[in-house]
């Protein structure tokens, strides 16, 4: 199962990936990235049918934030699940996200271990 | 008469030898002589009146002058007292101006500073686990598998070095803001403090207006000397002219969705705020013996007729309390004192694509 990680911190990527090591490993997830809102969605569009079952986007990036590339992807890829993550836990931010369809919502700094929960909840329908 | 003139009568008189003639034309000069001498005590006594008249004058004019004197002292010493409230208020309010755009960067900071503290404790945690699993590799014999372990963890071991590095030099930063300018001038990184104070702009605003968004730019030369110059100081403008431009887009932005309810169905309106993409671009360029760092924005741009006040003291266009209107007006003072120019091209309108305002530093090298 492919997710799609969208950040501007381009360390994010080592990070995820020694993370969820084991799970990269065993062939159970793959893991796409991207660092901007465009980028993610430009790769999305290059692969038809989607091959990204799942999306976990920052919120705060320059260019288009994750609000709004949670918007269009509920429009263009209304099958792909997109959770949130974000420095900013207030409400407005968590509210926003959630009324816009996202499927969860995640403060950073990240606990890894409520998102491996996450991964294995989706992996595991 | 004159007792000498009468003496001389007198002694007339005594004189028998003397005509009747003689004596009479005697008699006439003596007279006359009397009546020339009356003359000269009058117009002696008149000049007396005179001098004591004139001395008396002099001496009222002396008096004035000396009170005229004394009231220019005491509006001397206001003015001076004056000068110095003016010196004190002038600090005051360039330490209010530094202040203010301190609040302005504090979200920013704490952002910025947030990103590398998580990067520095995930990265510990994960290295954590990973040599957890180097010593079960070890234990079974699995050198191979340990080593590239081992690898990784050096790896994070950089991450966390570089991140740490980061968080130090934001605070380093922060402080150096805060601080009051030590006038030391020293070889700066004009880039790298450029970048810096584009990025906590960035976040301070979008912390503060979250339906804010915009597209950084930057086009960095990368072979641009390092300068002299008061760090904090090229910082405090640099953090002035890109505040200025998110604020622009913003006001634009702002502006085009008011229009858009006003004007349905005006055509330019709605492209100009549906197809708008507030945008900041920070440039740095080498040319001859100066640099120039340019600050530009896609918003409305300035009107000309305020164009000329930009950088006058307290010109803002910003509702009350929320500029100093000092921001330019020192920023092209700091300039100044760097032996620089700052200007500024703008193009006015609210449909035009071409619209913005490009702000320019140019610095000499050396």
């Amino acid at each position: 199962m492919k997710f799609l990680i969208v950040d501007d911190e381009k360390d994010v990527e080592l990070l995820f990936r020694q993370k969820f090591r084991k799970e990269l490993k065993s062939g159970k997830i793959t893991f796409e990235f991207a660092f901007s809102g465009n980028e993610a969605l430009e790769y999305l569009r290059s692969r038809q049918p989607p091959e990204v079952m799942y999306i976990f986007s920052d919120i705060n990036m320059p260019g288009m934030t994750g609000l709004e590339l949670l918007d269009k992807v509920r429009n263009e890829f209304p099958q792909i699940q997109v959770s949130m993550i974000s420095a900013y836990g207030d409400t407005e931010n968590y509210d926003r996200a959630i009324n816009s369809g996202a499927k969860g919502f995640f403060v950073k700094p990240i606990d890894f271990e409520s998102l491996k929960e996450e991964l294995d909840k989706i992996v595991g329908y | 008469m004159t007792p000498s003139l009468q003496n001389i009568f007198d002694l007339l008189a005594k004189m028998p030898k003397i005509s009747e003639a003689e004596r009479a034309a005697i008699e006439k000069f003596v007279s006359a002589a009397d009546k020339q001498l009356a003359i000269v005590e009058f117009k002696l006594d008149r000049t007396e009146k005179v001098k004591r008249t004139t001395a008396i004058l002099l001496e009222e004019t002396i008096e004035e002058l000396e009170q005229k004197r004394r009231a220019i002292e005491d509006s001397n010493s206001v003015l001076t007292k004056l000068l110095e409230d003016l010196k004190a208020a002038q600090a005051q309010l360039i330490q209010a101006e530094k202040m203010a755009s301190l609040g302005e960067l504090i979200a920013g900071i704490a952002h910025e500073i947030q990103n590398p503290l998580n990067f520095v404790n995930n990265f510990s945690e994960v290295s954590k686990e990973l040599i957890d699993e180097m010593n079960d590799e070890l234990a079974v014999g699995n050198i191979e598998l340990a080593k590239e372990l081992a690898s990784d963890i050096e790896q994070n071991l950089i991450k966390i070095i570089h991140h740490g590095k980061r968080a130090d030099s934001i605070v380093k930063g922060m402080l150096q803001h805060s601080r009051k300018s030590s006038g030391q001038k020293e070889l700066t990184d004009i880039n790298k403090l450029a970048e810096e104070y584009f990025r906590l702009a960035y976040h301070g605003l979008r912390s503060k207006n979250k339906d804010f968004n915009a597209l950084l730019h930057t086009d960095l030369d990368v072979s641009m000397p390092h300068l002299q110059v008061v760090p904090q100081d090229i910082g405090r403008v640099l953090l002035n002219l890109i505040n200025n431009a998110f604020y622009a887009c913003m006001e634009r932005q702002t502006l085009g969705k008011g229009e858009m309810s006003l004007h349905a169905g005006h055509e330019k309106s709605i492209i100009a705020s549906i197809g708008y993409a507030p945008t900041v671009t920070l440039k740095t360029i080498t040319k001859g013996n100066h640099v120039k760092i340019s600050v530009r924005d896609n918003g409305n741009g300035i009107p000309e007729h305020i164009k000329e006040k930009i950088f006058q003291p307290f010109f803002t266009t910003k509702p009350t309390g929320e500029g100093t209107g000092l921001g330019l007006s020192l920023s092209y003072d700091i300039i100044k004192a760097h032996g620089g120019e700052l200007s500024v091209l703008s193009q006015h309108s609210s449909v035009s694509e071409d619209a913005g305002t490009e702000f320019t530093i140019t610095l000499p090298i050396s």
